[in-house]
């Protein structure tokens, strides 16, 4: 076990484990954001630089800083490791100049997006961006490519985070695409268009941090804060066959694996779970999902009773004329 | 006429072959150190040596070689990184093309010293000429019995391959290296865990530049000890520099390190002068990843003394007076060009060679490069000068690998040392777009 001390909190942890697991033992706010690290994803990490924190002191043994902000997510902890992450001011400059990068070659499509309210991109900018980019240049655009008749391949709003390339490599048994060209003008393709059509593809959509990948059973449905989530599961010959449901009124609209709080999937799903059991009948129906990050998906599910709000009283004669009379 | 450890035979007729290699001495090191040396000495003279990587970075070559993790029954393996292809840097590429029997030696004691039985050339693809020199000095180096089974009946084993990349710069970090030697593609690798515990196939690794490796056969012939007392401080031996730009004699020397940056310039045992009689305007001293300095910098350090050829010297005063001796491509600018411009056409290099992994790399490196187009282009606006230097430090240190620095480090030293050139460009752009047109104005000042 090692000791460490994130943001002036002491953690202790299993040796091996990395600065990112430690701060998520803390929980809260202290966590670092995490774009391209996956849990279940092996390898995945270290691309896209938002989880950087400053290490003060490397450990008891060697108590000299770090001279570079590290990776939180594949640096292992050593024991007396002392790591600031909201606490140091270096950390939140280059997170947000991390941010403004990222936002760069990311459209702002939000109220087009079907991955709106449940976007990491949309939550990290909301935390740590800025009102406005000093970036005046031409951004990049692609046409959307199809990937089949289930996933939505939209690469402009792609932010090369490899989460899905992880996952064709990791748990599908034919990887067909994965990032082509450099730099800036790389891009997730199929090389030659193809279809990704193996039986855990869709996890693609789960992994994908942005709106990038999505479902095309579900694209344009609906708005993810008008749904209920709804924890359930089937008997599944190919996965656990656990999900969650994502209704209106009876209705269901979506099918995803169940993502903990830091948006990690917890079992993958298959395809056939994700897109072909869109029936109530298909499922059995275990209770609401809980959804406790600060998101808009619970800005709906109200607990209260809804009041009848008045109409305003001050509005100018000729708009109340037209108002309808109850 | 300074100690040539490395070119001293390199314009004679025939050297490329094993024969006259031969008869000048050449594979003396191998049957010294197989015959008569245990690893570990060969280990301890590279270490006394203080020989420092010549790729650039500096490293002592015998403290990484001791950094080799060395578990009982996994291979190790020794890597020559002959992927050069910085802006300005073609000092491995003329070597290996007259003398490719020095590296092949270098390989060989160098693969004794580490425990490697297999051991890899990576090579730039477009250097298919050179890739073919070598791969007949290797032939000659099997049939000689100085490479295979059991080399001069020493009981060591040895395969030397040359493999060549796909054309990448990015593929000369030593860990994207080695992903593209193993078939993928050439994205750096996260560190750690570093090569020498787990690099190439998951194997023990050093990566080691061209001229490192060459350098080890004549510290083992003439001891470690008398390679030290070469060159000054910290920075021994000689050093291969690659010289270009405004210059009467371009090409590539070998300096004792230590040289005064001032007699390189101007003697004409060196670069011999800046060309046209004209006067010098800026140097990058270590090729175009470093910062640039100007006249008053590169010939002075921070402390007012002369400049030396050493890595010490060039980077004294950290990056605000200073540089950095890199891979030794020394770039001369004289008054006539144009700052803005040379640094607009680095950043497209960098830009244009990002793998794209890691976001302020990918998304910085062109971002600036289109600031830069437009300053230069005569659309520049005052506000994009702080931009610059911002984006920069966005970039800095941030990224996977050093190629993220090597492309901020570039902009920020030209911003740092030539502002009033960027002003004059946003300020005057009619002129600053004209063909020839250059800034002379007084340099800005700088404060160490």
């Amino acid at each position: 076990m090692a000791k460490i001390t994130f943001d002036g909190i002491e953690v202790e942890v299993e040796d091996g484990s990395t600065i990112l697991q430690a701060a998520r033992k803390i929980g809260g706010n202290v966590v670092p954001p995490a774009m391209c690290y996956y849990g279940p994803l092996k390898g995945s990490g270290g691309k896209c630089r938002v989880c950087l924190v400053k290490v003060t002191q490397g450990s008891a043994k060697d108590p000299r800083p770090m001279p570079k902000l590290v990776a939180s997510c594949i640096t292992q902890v050593q024991d007396g490791m002392v790591v600031e992450n909201t606490t140091n001011e270096d950390v939140l400059n280059a997170r947000k100049g991390i941010v403004e990068m990222l936002l760069i070659n990311h459209p702002l499509d939000c109220p087009i997006c079907d991955q709106a309210g449940e976007c990491s991109l949309q939550d990290l900018s909301y935390e740590h961006g800025v009102s406005a980019t000093r970036y005046e240049e031409e951004r990049r655009t692609f046409n959307k490519v199809d990937l089949g008749p289930y996933i939505q391949l939209h690469m402009t709003r792609c932010i090369l985070c490899y989460r899905c390339v992880y996952t064709a490599d990791q748990i599908t048994d034919k990887r067909v695409h994965g990032v082509l060209g450099r730099g800036d003008a790389a891009e997730i393709g199929t090389y030659i268009e193809n279809v990704i059509d193996n039986d855990f593809s869709g996890n693609v959509i789960d992994v994908c941090p942005v709106g990038a990948l999505t479902d095309k059973t579900w694209r344009f449905k609906n708005r993810v804060w008008f749904t209920k989530p709804l924890d359930a599961h089937r008997d599944c010959p190919t996965c656990s066959g656990k999900v969650t449901l994502w209704n209106r009124g009876d209705q269901v609209l979506r099918v995803t694996a169940r993502k903990d709080e830091y948006n990690e999937v917890e079992e993958f799903i298959c395809n056939t779970c994700r897109f072909d059991k869109k029936e109530m009948s298909d499922w059995t129906i275990e209770g609401p999902r809980h959804i406790d990050r600060g998101s808009v998906i619970s800005a709906n599910h109200y607990e209260l009773p809804v009041v009848n709000v008045p109409i305003v009283p001050n509005l100018p004669k000729s708009t109340k004329k037209n108002l309808p009379q109850h | 006429m300074g100690l040539k450890i490395l070119t001293e035979h390199i314009n004679v007729p025939g050297i490329e072959t094993l024969e006259v290699y031969r008869k000048h001495g050449g594979y003396r090191s191998v049957e010294k150190a197989l015959k008569t040396m245990t690893p570990e000495e060969v280990v301890e003279e590279v270490k006394t040596a203080g020989l420092r990587g010549r790729g650039g970075a500096g490293f002592p070559a015998g403290m990484k070689w001791s950094f080799l993790a060395k578990p009982e029954g996994v291979p190790r393996y020794l890597v020559c990184n002959a992927d050069e292809s910085e802006p300005g840097t073609f000092k491995d590429r003329y070597f290996m093309q007259k003398n490719p029997h020095a590296l092949v030696e270098g390989m060989i004691a160098s693969s004794y010293a580490l425990g490697a039985n297999t051991s890899y050339i990576y090579i730039r693809g477009e250097l298919m000429f050179i890739l073919r020199i070598l791969e007949k000095a290797i032939a000659e180096a099997y049939a000689a019995g100085l490479l295979g089974k059991n080399i001069l009946g020493s009981g060591y084993d040895l395969d030397l391959h040359v493999a060549p990349g796909g054309g990448a710069y990015i593929c000369g970090e030593e860990t994207a290296l080695l992903e593209s030697l193993e078939g993928k593609r050439g994205n750096p690798r996260n560190k750690p865990p570093f090569p020498a515990v787990k690099g190439l196939f998951a194997s023990p690794t050093v990566v080691n530049n061209v001229e490192t490796i060459s350098s080890v056969p004549w510290i083992i012939n003439n001891t470690g000890a008398e390679y030290a007392k070469v060159g000054i401080g910290r920075s021994t031996g000689t050093k291969l520099i690659s010289a270009s730009g405004n210059i009467n004699n371009p090409g590539v020397y070998e300096i004792e390190l230590g040289v005064p940056v001032e007699e390189f310039i101007y003697s004409d045992e060196y670069c011999g002068g800046i060309w046209k009689g004209k006067q010098l305007k800026a140097v990058v001293p270590g090729g175009s990843s470093v910062p640039i300095l100007p006249k008053e910098l590169i010939l002075k350090t921070a402390a007012g003394e002369p400049r030396l050829m050493s890595y010490e010297s060039l980077s004294d005063g950290g990056f605000v007076s200073g540089s950095m001796l890199g891979s030794g491509a020394f770039i001369v600018f004289d008054e006539d060009q144009c700052i803005v411009r040379n640094t607009w056409n680095y950043s497209r290099f960098y830009h244009h060679e990002s793998c794209g992994q890691c976001s302020p790399c990918r998304e910085g490196t062109g971002w600036m490069e289109k600031v830069l187009h437009r300053i230069e282009h005569g659309h520049g606006h005052q506000q994009d000068i702080d931009l610059l230097v911002s984006v920069a430090k966005q970039i800095e240190g941030n990224t996977i690998c050093p190629l993220g620095d090597a492309a901020a480090w570039p902009v920020a030293s030209a911003v740092r040392h030539f502002r009033e050139e960027f002003e004059w460009h946003i300020k005057h752009p009619k002129e600053a777009t004209a063909p020839g047109a250059v800034y002379r104005g007084q340099l800005a000042e700088v404060t160490a």
